[in-house]
């Protein structure tokens, strides 16, 4: 489209609340714990990540603490060791994997292709039970007294060496990784069979599509992790040799099971968040996503070649040289599509009629903090850069800027953009880009000096370091604290508006998704009657006739 | 695929089956839809295989005498027995299938009951392996044996050992040989004991008529499930039994 259409928004002050909608549905509190609605598990999902965000942000801030300063002064160093590790567990197994696509995933998945639910209910249900269930074995390892191997289990001290709680979060692990096997298979099936008539591959929203090259690397990814874990645990409980060297086993084979799954896993944490962005971005300059096409088959692009870089995380380790080589170079290629998205988005923003809510202020965050974050990967992903800064603070600011400012500043613009949707309610504006200004500055002071402190050579996963460092671990620590108060405010204020917010109404922004044309919060079973597709994603034209047709009519029921 | 525009025609709706779910257009879709989601599962269970065949392949390119000293002391005539009686257990399932597609009620119990019994004794020829093992001092751990590697007994009619005599070094590596035996036949084997668990729940709604009047999805996906486990073994077989056969002479 060349041209772009400005469509006006909506007088809010008329739009009302529906008196019938997937929340109202059925009371009680079974009726949520028993439900196979896929947005009422979506919403089961929000509340449980959310906890387990604090506890895991909660570690991060004790980290933090014991970093202001050289001296191991805070904790012993066990006990920080503990810290990292629950802090890692936590937030990659039970926040940042099912973050994006088992909420807003679930919620507006079926939503946005015109289905009633995800293809297996059930099985969708089934999957936030075991999520629950990896959440109560992380937490009861923690009660118990910690576990402190580091969140990659490195095989032997795993194994041998530790005589924490590694079992139970093993089980916890185990656990969790069915439930995204699960969610990862019921979207891929739903993708592939649930799609209304009309919706064409090519007619989907972004969204969808990233989340299906998510599901692919959840199918094909986790269970291997799954095995690593089971042969670990057999290990540890019995003796079995096949990593333990003194038995003829090599624990370079741990690291390559895990990294087989660990390294897809950080694009099955990202990709979700990228189809937030597109979404976003396209709805706040009103113009389709520049290079639709290309955009979603860079996803794809990038979790196949996801499948194809794990050694990286190897190359101090003592892998072969070539193979070295090999997997630098396959490294680097990841960067291309990444880079098609980021330019795509570019190019949608240039000459579109863009406004600056919410959800747009985080999107920028996204793009200039996943920008960052993804060059520095090309920093690591070079075999001679990577022995010199491997194991150092540059590592952990590097996935810190991809997973925290990409994917938590996806999460955050993706929550705020269906906030409406989710609840029927708008979320305080100016308080929220309040927040989400604090965040961007608060991540930005965290994590810039942790890059030059790395690079000056402090190693990660130690309590104690050298008093030059502390000039910039100083300013690490206040950055977090800032960090810490911009997640405080969404979950204060979004609490708030769940009661005082302004009713939404069906489209508050007036955006193409199938998702802002019913009623929100939506009714059980979506659609009054199953829609028939006729246009592409993001034809803001399409929209604006409709929204001429229906001047006057009230689209909602009740 | 697009599919088409909805058809619902009065034939269509006159037959539509209690068991069609309310999120699915059609019965169609809800069936290709089972189907698929059972066929992706499969191929998580591929991955999940994939990592201990890995190991396998690695120590035995590693370790080559050990493994072929150790994959001799397996009991080949078992295996075989083992390996017909899972085929024919596979092959009575598939014979269940073709029963509730053309809805034979006691057809389809006997079949699954077929299945379920060669099945069992599947199990039970493994268990008795298993023991055979655990006489011969070949489970890892402390008791194990590894006097066997290094002094094979001696052939009376030659005067030669029956098996190359390894070094005490590389006859300790025979344990990764069996830890890997036991990791991969065990996790085959808990794969058919849930497998017996979900017969025994599909014999009991089969015996009451839930698959035979059209509704076939359950015992289709259960096949797969069934025919994927069986195929498991028909790798593990010639990759734990068969390939090392007695390169010694």
């Amino acid at each position: 489209m060349s041209a772009t259409t400005i469509v006006s928004l909506p007088d809010q002050a008329t739009a009302q609340m529906p008196k019938r909608s997937y929340l109202n549905n059925e009371h009680g509190l079974l009726s949520w714990l028993l439900t196979a609605d896929h947005k009422r598990i979506g919403m089961l999902y929000l509340l449980s990540i959310t906890f387990f965000f604090f506890i895991g942000g909660a570690f991060a801030g004790l980290i933090r603490l014991e970093l202001l300063t050289p001296q191991p002064d805070l904790v012993a160093s066990d006990t920080y060791n503990k810290f990292f590790t629950m802090h890692g567990i936590v937030m990659i197994f039970l926040f940042l994997v099912p973050s994006v696509p088992a909420t807003l995933g679930n919620f507006l998945l079926p939503i946005m292709i015109g289905a009633k639910d995800l293809a297996f209910p059930k099985i969708n249900l089934l999957s936030w039970y075991l999520y629950m269930a990896g959440g109560i074995f992380t937490l009861a390892s923690l009660v118990l007294g910690g576990v402190d191997t580091g969140w990659t289990f490195t095989t032997p001290l795993s194994t041998h060496y530790l005589n924490t709680h590694v079992l139970t979060t093993a089980t916890a692990i185990f656990i969790a990784g069915f439930s995204s096997i699960f969610t990862g298979l019921n979207f891929i099936v739903t993708i592939h069979r649930m799609r209304a008539p009309g919706m064409t591959w090519f007619r989907m929203p972004l969204f969808c599509w990233s989340q299906y090259a998510a599901s692919l690397l959840m199918v094909l990814g986790t269970p291997v992790l799954a095995i690593a874990i089971v042969l670990l645990a057999l290990e540890r409980l019995f003796g079995i040799g096949v990593f333990d060297p003194a038995k003829g086993g090599d624990p370079l084979l741990f690291q390559h099971l895990f990294w087989f799954y660990s390294h897809p896993a950080v694009y099955i944490m990202i990709l979700p968040g990228m189809g937030v962005i597109s979404e976003v971005i396209s709805t706040f300059t009103r113009k389709r996503v520049f290079g639709y096409t290309a955009v979603a088959f860079s996803s794809v692009a990038i979790a196949l070649f996801g499948f194809f870089v794990w050694a990286h995380h190897m190359f101090i380790m003592g892998v072969s040289n070539y193979s070295a080589l090999v997997f630098s170079l396959l490294t680097m290629l990841v960067a291309v599509p990444s880079a098609i998205k980021i330019f795509n988005w570019a190019f949608t923003m240039q000459k579109g009629s863009i406004t600056f809510e919410t959800p747009m202020l985080y999107a920028f965050g996204f793009i200039g903090l996943f920008t960052i974050g993804g060059l520095t990967g090309i920093f690591l992903g070079s075999l001679g850069m990577d022995v010199h800064l491997t194991e150092t603070y540059f590592v952990v600011a590097h996935f810190h800027f991809v997973m925290v400012g990409g994917m938590l500043m996806a999460f955050l613009a993706g929550i705020h953009f269906w906030w409406p949707k989710l609840t029927g309610r708008m979320y305080p504006e100016s308080l929220s880009k309040l927040a989400a200004v604090v965040t961007f500055i608060g991540f930005n002071l965290t994590f810039l000096p942790q890059f030059v402190v790395g690079y000056l050579g402090m190693p990660r996963r130690y309590h104690a370091y050298p008093a030059e460092y502390q000039v910039l671990n100083v300013l690490s620590t206040a950055g977090a604290t800032i960090l810490g108060v911009g997640y405080m405010l969404p979950i204060l204020y979004l609490g708030w508006s769940l009661k005082y917010g302004a009713i939404a109404g069906n489209n508050p922004w007036q955006a193409t998704g199938l998702e802002w044309q019913i009623q929100s919060p939506p009714l059980t079973e979506n659609f009054l009657e199953t829609p028939i597709i006729t246009h592409e994603a993001y034809d803001y034209e399409w929209l604006e006739e409709k929204m001429k047709l229906e001047k006057q009519e009230v689209t909602h029921v009740g | 695929m697009p599919r088409e525009h909805a058809v619902h025609d009065e034939h269509d709706e006159h037959h539509s089956l209690p068991q069609l779910r309310h999120h699915f257009e059609t019965e169609e879709q809800q069936r290709e839809a089972g189907s698929f989601g059972m066929w992706l599962f499969l191929l998580t269970e591929i991955m999940f295989f994939g990592g201990m065949f890995m190991a396998y392949l690695l120590y035995r390119n590693w370790y080559y005498p050990a493994f072929a000293a150790a994959s001799n002391q397996l009991n080949v005539p078992l295996g075989a027995i083992n390996t017909a009686i899972l085929i024919t257990s596979g092959f009575f399932m598939a014979l269940g299938v073709w029963a509730a597609e053309v809805r034979k009620k006691s057809t389809l119990v006997l079949m699954l009951v077929l299945t379920a019994v060669f099945g069992l004794a599947f199990l039970g020829v493994k268990s008795d392996e298993y023991y055979e093992k655990y006489e011969k001092h070949h489970i890892p751990g402390n008791s194990f044996n590894i006097s066997e590697f290094v002094n094979p007994p001696i052939n009376a009619k030659t005067g030669k050992p029956t098996e190359e005599p390894l070094m005490p070094d590389m006859a300790q590596k025979t344990q990764v040989f069996f830890f890997l035996y036991f990791a991969m036949t065990g996790m085959h084997a808990f794969h058919m004991i849930i497998g017996l668990f979900l017969l025994v729940w599909l014999i009991w709604r089969a015996q009451r008529g839930d698959f035979t009047s059209g509704y076939v999805a359950p015992i289709e996906n259960f096949g797969l499930y069934w025919h994927f486990v069986d195929i498991v073994w028909l790798f593990l077989f010639p990759l734990l039994y068969l390939i090392n056969r007695h390169p010694f002479k």
